[in-house]
């Protein structure tokens, strides 16, 4: 058993130690997780091409250039051109900004709607939460590609109703997870102070609960970065998302891919390899978060 | 002695020229049997060809009907050349001063359920097509206004009576869509009994069809063209995606695909497969259009229309476009190789049309700052979510708009909300429209820019009296010379000072096929020629 002196000294110890700057604390983090500090560059890199896109490119990524027809990569043209002239390493770097635009919206709005019902849900109980988890649940046995075709084919294309269509299906899986932190949450006692010294729901709901619950709302917000990039590419894939002349990566493979795998592969493998390495990083780093807030699978 | 000498070389000669003859490649004769398989890149929306625009629908089920006339499957790039099907003879000189005609019916043809078929089919037919009852659908009977009544006197005669004479008559009866039906059937099962039963006297007979996978043909032995078919059968393949139908024909899965694939699809097919692949290439009864919603501004000013069109460059376009789509031809609202097409010289003084694209932009944009848009302004370009041409030639033209000023999204449909945009919601901005007809017949086919009100087909929503007075002229004009001066004020009304709708390109079709595959001519229209009696299989 400690004597009140060690106590002492050992509290002493804790003031003493120098705080570490936020440098120390990434450098920290990267040795740790290795992956993740990778992976967290990468999504670096892309939001930097995103916002430096005029900056970092030589041609502009719409204006048809017929003299320069499905020309190979080469110097001129680092990864080809496509059917139309368009340079398509600039339609990449431009098309990073539609993917980000389409995945960051969609993660917010889906996470963040989820989190507010998912705890919504928790705090009333009873039969409301009965009720919507079973609606949770019919939204949540639709795949997510099935269901945002459902929305794209009742809101029609563009690029706000691929947020949409996107964010609807994000909705219940983030409701659940974070419903299931929130019933805890529920239970502790400064919630029932709250309620005794009868403040609002809206209060109770926004200011003791949802902080609690921001760990597993952060995770899954990350998380859904990848997958809505991924449902983006897709949905202009199959011609249900952001049109031509539009830079999106799953629309410039969905014109070159049928016709020019074979005589111009460069059309379709350079968005393809952009859509694999932002969905791959964004998955990393989501998974980064994950161990980082997730007590459980923190190593230390 | 000299006399002996010619004999000789005459001989000789003679010789020569009988064993040169002998040895010549003679045409081959067709070979009798085997399955052509083809693919098809489209749905069936029903059997009967009266309701039915697609060539989703003409391509597996055309094979089963016959038709008054047809285009001549020996030369059908004629858009002059018709021959009898279930008529007799020639196609008959109009008497009564052009306004009566009397098609004598062939007496040996049954249908497939072994009923024979008389005038009084064809009659009921052309009555379902041209005044079909309360609530029946007619998709083409605005073709026949000019007829007066149709009547069978006996069971060999048809007579069809015009209100006036017009030369858009005869090419109308030889719409691939007038399957002629029995008037048992009619009478028996109703007129709606075709949209799902098949009973026609075509050259194949209805086995099967397995919706979204095939439909399956055999040979009808009773068939009225003697020594025809040549195949067993045939099977129409479903196959909606591009990939999928060239790599059948690759594979040899499939045999032929007749509605045509863009140029990058044929080079490599034809780099693939070599001398087994024979190409087949003609230009199209098909434009693809720009209209403008006349009901919404600023597209209700003629100056920003006509800035529209201006800034389009034709002539460029199509050196490019025709490496990428199925679009090649600049051409005005005829048909290009019709005799009332207009030429390049009467085509380059309509706007749009301008050989000098710098020129030709400025005025758009002095049209765009006269109109109140110096700085020019935003709108949506609504198209339909197929490639080959729509996606390819939206992102073209929204390009050409760019370089005078305009900023235009591009709002792509699915075919089914796409045709309900245009024809109900009209909620467009500027759409991408078409005019794909089958025969070629102009008198008719430019129908496509008179009011509203008269045509069932005009989406940009404006009434034009004018135009409306002289596509009535020139219908009933006998004279070909005074029609075709009719016709370059109409299309110079329509193209260029109203600007009310322009076209862009005119398509080109690229058919290209496994060479085994004989007797098939390719025609200026995906929907024509498709009955198949004369095709044959090489192998």
């Amino acid at each position: 058993m400690a004597s009140p002196s060690d106590l002492a000294v050992s509290e002493m110890d804790f003031d003493a130690l120098p705080e570490r700057s936020w440098v120390d604390k990434i450098k920290d983090t990267a040795r740790k997780k290795p992956l993740g500090a990778v992976s967290a560059c990468a999504v670096l890199v892309m939001l930097l091409v995103a916002a430096l896109a005029n900056a970092i490119t030589f041609y502009d990524p719409v204006q048809n250039a017929f003299d320069s027809m499905h020309v190979a990569p080469g110097a001129a043209h680092w990864f080809g051109t496509d059917q139309f002239g368009r340079d398509i390493f600039t339609r990449i770097v431009f098309g990073a900004r539609t993917a980000l635009f389409v995945g960051f919206s969609a993660s917010i709005l889906g996470s963040t709607a989820g989190l507010i019902l998912g705890v919504g849900s928790a705090y009333f109980g009873g039969r409301f939460d009965l009720i919507f988890q079973r609606f949770m649940d019919i939204f949540i046995s639709f795949p997510l590609i099935i269901m945002a075709l459902s929305v794209v084919s009742i809101f029609g294309t563009g690029t706000q109703n691929v947020i949409l269509a996107i964010t609807i299906p994000l909705i219940p899986r983030c409701a659940r997870v974070v419903r299931s932190s929130a019933l805890a949450i529920r239970e502790i006692p400064y919630v029932d102070a709250a309620r005794a010294l009868g403040f609002a729901h809206v209060r109770i709901i926004f200011r003791h609960m949802i902080p609690n619950v921001m760990a597993p709302y952060l995770i899954m917000l990350t998380s859904f970065l990848g997958q809505a990039i991924l449902l983006e590419a897709s949905l202009s894939y199959l011609g249900l998302g952001v049109q031509e002349p539009t830079p999106a990566w799953g629309l410039m493979l969905q014109g070159g891919a049928e016709e020019y795998a074979e005589s111009a592969p460069w059309i379709p493998v350079f968005p393809g390899l952009a859509i694999t390495a932002a969905v791959f990083a964004f998955n990393l780093f989501g998974d980064a978060v994950r161990d980082t807030l997730d007590p459980r699978l923190r190593s230390e | 002695m000299r006399n002996t000498r010619m004999k000789t070389l005459l001989i000789t000669a003679v010789v020569f020229a009988v064993a040169l003859w002998s040895f010549a490649p003679a045409e081959a004769a067709p070979k009798k049997g085997g399955t052509l398989k083809f693919v098809v890149g489209s749905k069936i929306p029903s059997y009967d060809g009266h309701i039915e625009s697609t060539f989703g629908m003409i391509h597996p089920i055309r094979p089963f009907y016959s038709l008054l006339i047809r285009v001549n499957p020996d030369n059908p790039a004629s858009p002059t050349d018709f021959v009898c099907d279930v008529c007799e003879g020639g196609i008959p000189a109009p008497t009564e001063g052009h306004t009566k005609y009397t098609f004598k019916i062939r007496g040996d043809i049954t249908f497939h359920n072994g009923q024979k078929l008389t005038s009084a089919d064809v009659k009921a037919t052309y009555d379902k097509i041209i005044s079909p009852p309360k609530g029946i659908e007619s998709n083409r009977k605005a073709f026949f206004s000019m007829v007066e009544s149709v009547t069978a006197p006996d069971p060999k005669t048809l007579v069809f009576k015009l209100k006036y004479p017009t030369g858009a008559f005869v090419p109308a009866l030889a719409l691939p869509y007038n399957f002629i039906y029995s008037k048992a059937d009619l009478d028996k099962h109703g007129y709606k009994w075709h949209q799902k039963n098949v009973n026609g006297t075509g050259a194949f007979r209805f086995v099967q069809h397995q919706p979204g996978a095939f439909v399956e043909g055999k040979r009808y032995d009773k068939y009225h063209h003697k020594g025809k078919p040549h195949l067993d059968g045939y099977r129409a393949i479903s196959a909606p995606k591009m990939a999928i139908r060239l790599q059948a024909i690759r594979g040899d899965r499939a045999a032929i695909e007749f509605r045509g694939f863009p140029p990058k699809a044929r080079d490599d097919l034809k780099k693939a497969l070599g001398d087994k692949l024979t190409v087949q290439e003609s230009d199209w009864n098909c434009n693809l259009m720009v209209t403008p919603n006349h009901k919404r501004k600023p597209f209700d000013d003629a100056r920003v229309r006509r800035a529209l069109t201006l800034a389009i460059d034709r002539w460029g376009g199509s050196k490019y476009l025709s490496r990428i789509a199925i679009v090649k031809t600049v051409g005005g609202v005829v048909f290009p190789k019709h005799p009332l097409a207009a030429t390049k010289e009467e085509l380059t003084k309509i706007a749009g049309y301008w050989p000098d694209i710098n020129k030709s932009r400025a005025e758009a944009k002095r049209l765009l700052k006269e109109a109140g848009y110096p700085n020019g302004f935003e709108f949506t370009l609504h198209n339909r979510g197929v490639d080959q041409p729509y996606k390819v030639v939206g992102t073209w033209v929204i390009d050409q708009w760019r370089k005078i000023g305009l900023k235009v999204k591009q709002w792509v449909q699915p075919s089914g909300p796409f045709y309900a945009t245009l024809r109900k919601k009209k909620n467009f901005d500027v759409s991408i429209d078409f005019n794909c007809q089958s025969v070629i017949n102009p008198l008719v086919d430019v129908s496509k820019f008179i009011s509203d009100d008269k045509a069932g087909n005009q989406y940009a929503q404006y009434q034009d009296r004018q135009l409306d007075k002289w596509f009535e002229e020139m219908n009933k004009e006998p004279d070909v010379k005074k029609q075709r001066a009719i016709m370059r004020k109409y299309e110079k009304r329509a193209l260029d000072e109203m600007a009310h709708q322009f076209v862009t390109l005119w398509w080109y079709k690229i058919n290209p096929h496994r060479s085994y595959v004989k007797g098939w001519k390719i025609a200026p229209s995906h929907y024509l020629n498709q009955h198949l009696d004369n095709v044959w299989l090489d192998q």
